[in-house]
């Protein structure tokens, strides 16, 4: 479905008309929006505030933002140009949508680097005084885009937003610089009643941020206001569209970001536990804004240490678990290089942490603000010596809330460090959440021990063989620990080659016991099996789902499934995968779950891969759904 | 404390395995003897240590012990000490693994003043690695690994911690168990990040490499006992003093013109002066004591009293209003 032909006909049809009659209403069941300007033009909160509007309508949602690399590149230039997508929808939706219906193209730069991503007969909103002679150079094209028919298949808006919006704060005395900076909101205000929806919430969020400067909420929310009336008025909208509510499960919702959803998961598993939570990072894009989130929530409490290096962020958070917190780290994939020695000492001496990798296209510094999932088989085997690790993996922003709580409590009833995978697409990324209700998560039992009789930091539970946490300040329990090896049941270094065998064999059995913490294998689609089954993890959960639903819809035999666990596997995996007749993994690197599933099941699975720093499209994981059934 | 502590209660029950005559040996008699002093009892007190002959210290003390892994104690005891400010934590490390390979965390403990206690054992030589140079080995140093010599130049230790503008800065010599003492006492008493540099005599790849301050014969004449608000005198015969001449510090021997009032009088607290006397190399004398130390704010201090600020203010944590937070709606 496409926004444009319609609106085109529509146009056509009802010219006459216009001018007077309430403008009439289309209906949609999905819009994807993109908004582009320079880093400096507020596209961010643009599109924030548009979903915010949208959630409030009873859609469901999925966004990205799409940050340039550099901070402030120069104004006007294709690098600096930065972006965010919506899509919003009167159905479930999986993804921020492939390719948008709708762009606003704030400048050439954000036009030109846009554009071919556009559904082709997509609506195009630009500012028409941003596409001067300077600005079109600036952006590389030779000669004028609105002018030179190269955008005749698209339908193409020009509003002069820069006149219209110092028209709407005239007589406010802002200098032309504060009130460029209003540009934003009158393209807010127009796609706000392009899509009819209310813009109260946003009026209200304006006056919250401004609160500093009054002067600002006044020319904001007159500019907002221009928008609006100037999308009833103009003849240039024959129409407005509505995407009706969808149908999503009742309960209280916000939008949340992967990486707000991760800092709150871990905030909700200390206080669960009973223990304060403390973090030891260092700032690394994408995972800077766990950081930052947890920061803000001293009051749990949370310590948040930020270090002088990922070592020391990783040891500093060792440290604390030694000293009984619910102690966590978070980096992204040059930091998980640096910390891979620590995290090896964790597993030895049996203390719990959470590393959190958000993956990032790498390989060394690669592009740091795209996503990838290429730490896999670093999680898996990225340590010197048999030192296994427990791995778990978020799959939507809202996910990594669970998967982070998912992560500590497994952490503390095995004592074990774990890894938490997520990646740059679900850190920016967000999604409509159904808050929990915190009396209703799964319960994390801390047990000091606290009896010296018989007391041995290495004797174990007997069902998990996880070892006691005694913390320093328990009378009687004073003990060493450390990264030599050490005897069974004390701790004590040995050198003892039948001892050493044994203590690396409990370990790798504690982890592998995990596997009964593994809620069985859901299978989307055909339990039974069929003639394919799409394996994945993490981010991709969101195109391969939509994408086996859309070849459903034709009556495929095509069922996806999804893991959150990736060390230790599900019980049932390989039994499940062996029911389909084919089976591939799709994955943003270049096979590293299916290694492990060749591996793990010896079933001649088959990848799916792309390493270009962005997520699958649903439609390139149809296609290629298409293809392998056509044998 | 109500219970009188001794010895024995520092002492665990794993057998030493130093080399013998090693410097390890006497620092480890000296902390057993002075942790008692202190009145906290071993459940609170926590030792954490790098990778090296000195990092095997912890298993020998019955206290909270954690052996980690190779620089990175300053790191882990920072962690623990930020979330557990109640215990007394020591972290022991050598002149590879604080100074090498761990060069970072130590310059940034020491600059935040985490209060933590670091006791540097500096032997110039790496121990358990059999004997290559380290960064406090002297250039020309032959050893396995220079066997042509060492063209590194060193650093030092005091003057590496003056530079972070650590709180606490002093040196003193293994067998020189009086002194030691005194300088744990002091490391002790202080708040903030104390760093003490020991002398260790590695007797198997570095034998005698501080015999001019450790050796009955010479060590009056090479060491220069620091204390506070008290002339620089040294020498067996207590005639030897530290005079500056212009900008430039001499040693000078006491005389008819030249008297006490001509030296320099140390004070602690005099962050250029400990800088100089930090960087005195033969034929000047060996500072021992303390070269610095002022009061300052603890990070970890810092850092509860923000988090029990943010209670005072927002009142305890509440998950559900936490998770609520923001711009919420309801679908019926
Ligand atoms: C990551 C890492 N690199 C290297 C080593 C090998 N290693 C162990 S101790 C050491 C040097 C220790 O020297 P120092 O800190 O001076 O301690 P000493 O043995 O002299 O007390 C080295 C290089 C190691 N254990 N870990
Ligand atoms: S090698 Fe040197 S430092 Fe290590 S134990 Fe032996 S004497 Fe001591
Ligand atoms: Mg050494």
């Amino acid at each position: 479905m496409a926004v444009p032909p319609e609106a085109a006909e529509q146009a056509a049809e009802s010219h006459e008309s216009a001018a007077s009659a309430p403008k009439p209403h289309l209906k949609r069941d999905h819009v994807v929006i993109r908004f582009a300007g320079d880093s400096g033009d507020g596209m961010q909160l643009t599109g924030m505030q548009f979903t915010s509007e949208s959630a409030l309508a009873g859609n469901d949602i999925a966004t990205l933002p799409d940050y340039p690399a550099e901070i402030r590149a120069p104004q006007g230039t294709l690098a600096g140009v930065s972006g965010f997508q919506l899509n919003f929808s009167s159905n479930e939706v999986f993804t921020p949508g492939d390719e948008p219906n709708v762009l606003v193209a704030m400048n050439p730069a954000a036009l030109r680097t846009n554009v071919e991503d556009l559904q082709p007969n997509a609506v195009i909103i630009v500012d028409r005084e941003a596409f001067n002679e300077s600005n079109i150079k600036r952006a590389g094209y030779a000669s004028n885009p609105l002018t030179d028919h190269s955008l005749d298949k698209f339908q193409v808006i020009e509003v002069d937003v820069s006149k219209l919006t110092s028209l709407a704060v005239h007589g406010l005395g802002l200098n032309n610089r504060a009130a460029f900076r209003c540009r934003n909101m009158f393209v807010l205000g127009m796609l706000s009643w392009l899509f009819q929806r209310p813009i109260d919430s946003t009026i209200v969020s304006l006056k919250n941020r401004f609160k500093k400067a009054p002067e600002l909420i006044e020319a904001n929310i007159r500019v907002l206001t221009a928008g609006y009336n100037y999308g009833e008025t103009t003849e240039m909208f024959a129409s407005s569209y509505e995407v009706p509510a969808a149908r999503i499960a009742p309960g209280l919702y916000r939008n949340i970001t992967g990486n707000s959803a991760t800092a709150l998961g871990f905030v909700a598993a200390a206080v669960k536990a009973g223990r304060p939570l403390f973090l030891g990072s260092y700032p690394i894009t994408p995972a800077s804004d766990i950081l930052h989130d947890l920061s803000g929530y001293k009051n749990f409490p949370v310590y948040t240490f930020q270090a002088e290096d990922e070592i020391a962020g990783v040891c500093s958070a060792i440290g604390a678990a030694f000293g009984g917190a619910i102690a966590i780290t978070t980096t992204s994939g040059p930091g998980m290089d640096l910390k891979a020695e620590a995290v090896g000492l964790a597993m030895k001496v049996e203390l719990p942490i959470v590393i959190t990798d958000v993956q990032r296209a790498g390989p060394s510094t690669g592009m740091p603000t795209k996503p990838e999932q290429a730490d896999l088989l670093q999680s898996m085997y990225g340590r010197h010596g048999e030192a296994p690790v427990p791995i778990i993996a978020a799959s939507t922003p809202a996910d990594c809330f669970d998967c982070a709580y998912e992560a500590v409590r497994i952490a503390v009833k095995y004592m074990t460090p774990v890894i938490l995978l997520t990646d740059g697409q679900l850190a920016n990324g967000a999604e409509p959440w159904l808050l929990p209700d915190p009396e209703q998560l799964a319960p994390i039992k801390v047990e000091f021990a606290t009896n010296p009789e018989g007391f041995l930091p290495y004797a174990r539970d007997a069902e998990t063989l996880s070892r006691p946490w005694a913390v320093p300040g328990t009378k009687g329990l004073e003990h060493r620990i450390g990264g030599l090896s050490g005897e069974n049941l004390t701790g004590n270094v040995s050198h003892s080659p039948a001892n050493n065998e044994l203590m690396v064999r409990t370990r790798a059995r504690k982890i592998a016991g995990i596997v009964r913490e593994i809620p069985p294998t859901e299978v989307f689609g055909d339990a039974g099996g069929g003639d394919l089954v799409v394996l994945g993890w993490g981010s991709s959960f969101g195109p391969i789902r939509e994408a086996v639903k859309h070849v459903r819809a034709k009556g495929k035999k095509v069922s996806h499934v999804h893991l959150r666990y990736l060390n230790p596997l599900p019980r049932d995996l390989g039994e499940t995968l062996k029911r389909f007749k084919q089976v591939m993994v799709a994955e943003m690197n270049m096979g590293q779950l299916l290694k492990l599933i060749r591996a793990e099941y010896l079933i001649d699975a088959f990848g799916f891969n792309k390493i270009q720093g962005r997520p699958f499209k649903v439609s390139e994981m149809e296609n290629r759904i298409n293809r392998v059934l056509e044998g | 404390m109500a219970t009188v502590l001794n010895r024995k209660d520092f002492v665990s029950d794993q057998e030493v395995r130093w080399c013998p005559g090693c410097g390890d040996y006497a620092i480890l008699a000296a902390v057993q003897k002075t942790m008692p002093e202190f009145g906290i009892a071993p459940e609170n007190t926590v030792f954490i240590s790098g990778i090296g002959c000195s990092s095997r210290f912890p298993y020998y003390m019955n206290t909270y012990g954690f052996h980690t892994i190779h620089g990175r104690a300053p790191a882990i005891a920072t962690g623990l000490k930020i979330s557990r400010p109640d215990l007394d934590v020591w972290v022991v490390t050598g002149d590879g693994d604080g100074l090498s390979i761990g060069g970072n965390h130590l310059i940034h403990t020491l600059r935040r003043n985490v209060d933590i206690k670091i006791l540097l054992f500096n032997n110039r030589i790496y121990g358990l690695t059999k004997g290559q140079y380290s960064p406090t080995s002297e250039v020309g140093k032959i050893t396995k690994s220079t066997p042509a010599g060492s063209v590194d130049f060193p650093f030092n230790p005091i003057t590496v911690a003056l530079g972070t503008h650590g709180t606490f800065v002093a040196r003193s010599i293994d067998i020189e168990q009086k002194h030691l003492g005194e300088m744990l006492k002091r490391a002790h008493a202080h708040r903030g990040t104390s760093f003490i540099e020991i002398l260790q005599n590695c007797s198997i790849f570095n034998e005698g490499a501080f015999n001019d301050v450790t050796d009955k014969a010479l060590k009056a004449d090479h060491q220069l006992v620091l204390e506070h608000g008290k002339p620089l005198i040294f020498g067996k015969n207590r005639d030897m003093g530290i005079r500056m001449n212009g900008m430039r510090p001499e040693a000078v021997r006491l005389s008819a013109t030249v008297t006490e009032k001509d030296l320099v009088v140390h004070d602690e607290t005099n962050l250029s002066l400990a800088f100089m006397l930090g960087h005195f190399e033969p034929p000047l004398p060996t500072p021992v004591g303390v070269f610095y130390a002022v009061s300052q704010p603890t990070y970890d201090g810092a850092v509860n009293q923000q988090l029990a600020d943010a209670k005072a203010k927002q009142g305890a944590g509440d998950l559900k209003e936490l998770l609520s937070k923001g711009d919420t709606w309801t679908v019926n």
